[in-house]
């Protein structure tokens, strides 16, 4: 653990992507291949079981450190994160001991199987044998969520550089359905069978933010191809075999949660991989997110669902065809391909392609996407003509030019401080729209200002404070905030009747007084308009 | 029943008996000063009284003012009350004043710490009925590990950098800290070069006779090549300027409390964070008003409502005090 736990604390300490690298390499290059399995398996997401609940962690924490639950409870919020918090109370360790990542992780997965008296002498035992830093580790594998401020990319950039492997085939042999108990770092990477996983999905390719508009590009229009940017679920259809699965961005198999798109096995040869977005779909226009997110999270589909926010995959690349990799070869000959398996496929089937926006110069781009919102989509995506399909998020042949944000001008009337890397600072904000005299609160928004406005905020909400609500701080209403927001829904479940997607502060008003701000109409209006 | 000792205006914290203010926020006749960060040590009071090691650095700061020095454990009669002023053990000069009227005793702490850091005059504890103490750290999840260990960290730190080629740059607040890691670390591993605020403090601290290693200040016509691998001391808010990127290849680091948490490390963007406190931890704070053997304890600046729950519970008679002393927040700029 001590190993892994130096791991940790180097890449903590530094904010460089190349020390970074140089930490997790030197690591996959030391450690043994259990460790090293598991440290992959986490940084891409993959965790054990929690059998443990924060409840009794938090209470055993309390007693360990003789202090009352309440004083552990306050504290938290000011660290901001449980597993810290934890490591900080404990008295420090009575017998330290170096036994490897692999021993504590299957400590943990244990625990499931024992009585709680058991279990909470296991974690009082572990809590007195591991030095600040580890307990911190420890308790991040129990209570999951556990980031190390390392990307994927990165972590195969560094495996890439101890194994001597490409990063690109790196990154395909990390994907899929894998778990440290089903593989071993020698076949997962070392020596993969290719054919042993045919569920297994390419590396999405993602898009970068365009800096700007288009005529940053080097580049002239004609070299590039434009499609609308659709507000949907990012899926990987893969046929192989005889059966298809859909992968999530998140690399999360969502086969069972789109049920429909099992027809397409039918139209579609084995050997096909297709990208593109899962949407909600109804006579042949997409339906807001919202009705697609009825579907999210549900793992079994009841009828009623599948009649009310039905989807189709909204197809935009073809990634494997005849069961050979195309990545490799130009946009528009994948494009062509897509569309000729795709005019195969009868209109009754859930697959329609993301059609191609014609345009000959940049002013032509801008007018289409000027109309995103009418198309319910977000804004415009860039692909360039030549550009295979690469892996991950880089910048150079696909970009977003999404859609300028909606605004409104509001008042902040409550605050309250962050957590993690903004403990201590007053970040997260409730702000309301004038209606007649009062004030009527509409949306909390948590991002969008530089760290010194919000040290700057942070002072004011500290001596503007009129009551207090637990953490939640009623403050005097006087600073106005223009707050971008992507979309926004009819919400009975809020007081303004309006729920928005994305809010964010984009702008501090100090030009503008209190009685300036919006009013309850216009966010009505805005409604009527956007809704 | 009489008025009590000291209570607590919109000025400041204030006696009666001897008609003077503790550390006042707003211009006053008279001012005792705990010690010489700008939070407490304000300008445009008509007279101010601190002790004999605080008076270099407050004429510094405030300039020519009208001030009165005593020595630590002198006894001052003012009106009808009697006071003292005893080591804080938070920067060289600081004081927690005494204050007693009728054999009724009251401490105000002003900012203080347990640990003995080798330059400030330690802390003592003074027996009081009533104690005004800052709780900054007031929160179980600080606890200090010893200055030798966090000197150590520093070091090792500074020489990984010096045999990588890469300056040292620690942030540190320029009054206290800056010449506690001075004296606490090993002067012998490079040149040490420091930022003018952090200098011009050296220099009254030095004319008083603390011992302190030799430094360089940076000007522009420092010539930074012929100083490779230095560490170089400057004020927190020095980090990211255009300042510290003339020094080439670097590391940074910050030396502070509040170092403790990860996300303020984090928010912070220093490469390393140093846990290093001029501040009681969780354990020197109840260690201390344990030792005042004070029944009543006033709570000002720091997590003060959550620590005043904990003392009640351990039986004191607790208050909360609303001051304008600084949170000492890494954002402000000096309070230590």
């Amino acid at each position: 653990m001590k190993r892994f736990a130096a791991l940790f604390t180097r890449l903590d300490q530094t904010t460089r992507v190349n020390a970074k690298v140089d930490a997790l390499a030197d690591y996959f290059g030391q450690a043994p291949d259990s460790d090293r399995l598991w440290t992959i398996a986490l940084l891409s997401g993959r965790r054990p079981k929690r059998t443990v609940t924060t409840t009794r962690l938090r209470e055993w924490a309390a007693e360990r450190a003789s202090i009352p639950l309440w004083l552990f409870e306050e504290s938290y919020p000011i660290v901001g994160d449980l597993a810290e918090t934890i490591a900080l109370v404990l008295p420090d360790p009575a017998h330290v001991s170096d036994l490897p990542l692999n021993h504590w992780i299957d400590e943990i997965r244990n625990l499931a199987r024992v009585e709680e008296p058991v279990r909470k002498a296991r974690i009082l035992d572990a809590w007195d044998r591991l030095e600040t830093t580890e307990r911190f580790v420890f308790n991040k594998l129990i209570t999951g969520g556990f980031r190390m401020g390392v990307s994927r990319k990165l972590m195969t950039r560094a495996l890439s550089r101890a194994t001597g492997i490409e990063e690109s085939d790196l990154a395909h042999r990390l994907m899929g359905d894998w778990t440290p108990d089903t593989t071993s770092f020698d076949t997962l990477v070392l020596r993969p069978d290719p054919a042993a996983d045919l569920s297994r999905p390419y590396p999405f390719y993602l898009a970068y933010q365009l800096d700007g508009d288009p005529s940053s590009l080097d580049d002239p229009p004609a070299d590039w191809a434009a499609e609308r940017k659709w507000d949907g679920i990012r899926g990987q259809l893969i046929l192989r075999g005889g059966d298809w699965h859909l992968w999530s961005r998140g690399e999360e198999l969502i086969t069972d949660r789109f049920p429909e798109l099992a027809a397409l096995a039918d139209h579609i040869p084995p050997g096909t991989v297709l990208d593109g977005e899962v949407l909600a779909w109804r006579d042949e226009y997409p339906l807001s997110f919202n009705v697609l997110q009825s579907r999210i999270g549900r793992r079994t589909v009841p009828k009623k669902l599948l009649t009310e926010a039905p989807v189709i995959l909204y197809a935009y690349d073809l990634l494997e065809w005849q069961g050979q990799d195309i990545r490799q070869r130009p946009f528009t000959d994948r494009r062509n391909l897509l569309e000729s398996l795709a005019g195969s496929v009868p209109r009754a089937m859930p697959l329609r392609i993301s059609p191609l926006l014609d345009f000959a110069t940049w002013n032509d781009l801008a007018a289409l996407r000027a109309d995103s919102r009418s198309f319910a989509a977000e804004g415009v995506m860039l692909k360039r003509k030549n550009s295979p399909y690469r892996d991950g998020r880089r910048k150079g042949d696909w970009w977003k030019w999404k859609v300028d944000p909606l605004t409104i001008d509001a008042v902040m009337i409550y605050a309250q401080q962050g957590a993690g890397r903004r403990a201590n600072l007053f970040t997260d904000f409730t702000f309301a729209v004038r209606d007649g005299d009062g004030l009527v609160p509409f949306t909390k928004a948590y991002s969008g200002l530089t760290d010194k406005e919000f040290q700057q905020i942070t002072a004011w909400v500290r001596k503007n404070t009129v009551n207090r609500f637990g953490p939640v701080r009623q403050v005097t209403p006087h600073h106005v905030f223009e707050i971008a927001f992507e979309g926004i829904q009819a919400s009975p479940r809020h007081k303004s009747g309006v729920a928005l997607r994305f809010p964010r502060m984009s702008r501090w008003r100090h030009d503008k007084p209190m009685t300036e701000a919006n009013t309850l109409t216009d966010l009505k209006e805005m409604l009527a308009a956007y809704g | 029943m009489a008025d009590p000792l000291l209570s607590f205006t919109e000025r400041g914290i204030y006696c009666a008996a001897g008609d003077f203010y503790i550390d006042p926020w707003r211009p006053v006749d008279r001012a005792l000063i705990t010690h010489g960060h700008s939070d407490h040590a304000r300008g445009g009071m008509g007279r101010y009284l601190a002790t004999e090691a605080a008076a270099p650095v407050m004429r510094h700061r405030l300039g020519d003012i009208a001030l009165g020095t005593v020595r630590y454990g002198e006894t001052r009669r003012i009106g009808d009350a009697t006071v003292s002023f005893h080591p804080a053990g938070h920067v060289p000069g600081s004081a927690q004043i005494r204050v007693e009227r009728g054999g009724e005793v009251w401490v105000v702490s002003g900012d203080y710490k347990t640990e003995d850091d080798g330059l400030s005059e330690p802390w003592e504890p003074v027996r009081c009925h009533a104690f005004i103490t800052e709780c900054t750290f007031g929160l179980p999840v600080f606890k200090w590990r010893p200055q030798p260990e966090v000197a150590a960290e520093i070091d090792a730190w500074w020489r990984a950098n010096r045999e990588a080629g890469r300056a040292s740059i620690l942030g540190a607040y320029a009054l206290g800290k800056a010449q506690r890691i001075l004296s606490a670390i090993d002067a012998g591993i490079g040149p040490i070069l420091t930022h003018g605020a952090v200098e011009a403090t050296n220099e009254v601290l030095r004319a008083q006779g603390l011992p302190l290693p030799d430094t360089i200040r940076v000007t522009p016509e420092t010539d930074l090549k012929s100083y490779s691998g230095a560490l170089v001391l400057a004020t927190p808010s020095a980090l990211g300027t255009p300042w510290a990127r003339r020094f080439g290849p670097a590391s940074t680091g910050l030396a502070s409390g509040w170092m403790t948490l990860r996300g303020v490390r984090r928010r912070r963007s220093a490469d390393r964070g140093f846990v290093l406190s001029d501040h009681a931890d969780w354990t020197g704070l109840n260690d201390a008003i344990r030792q005042t053997g004070a029944e009543r304890v006033f709570v000002t600046h720091g997590y003060t409502a959550i620590f005043r729950r904990w003392l009640e519970g351990q039986g004191y008679d607790a208050g909360i005090v609303e001051t304008d002393y600084g949170d000492d927040r890494l954002e402000d700029e000096d309070a230590a």
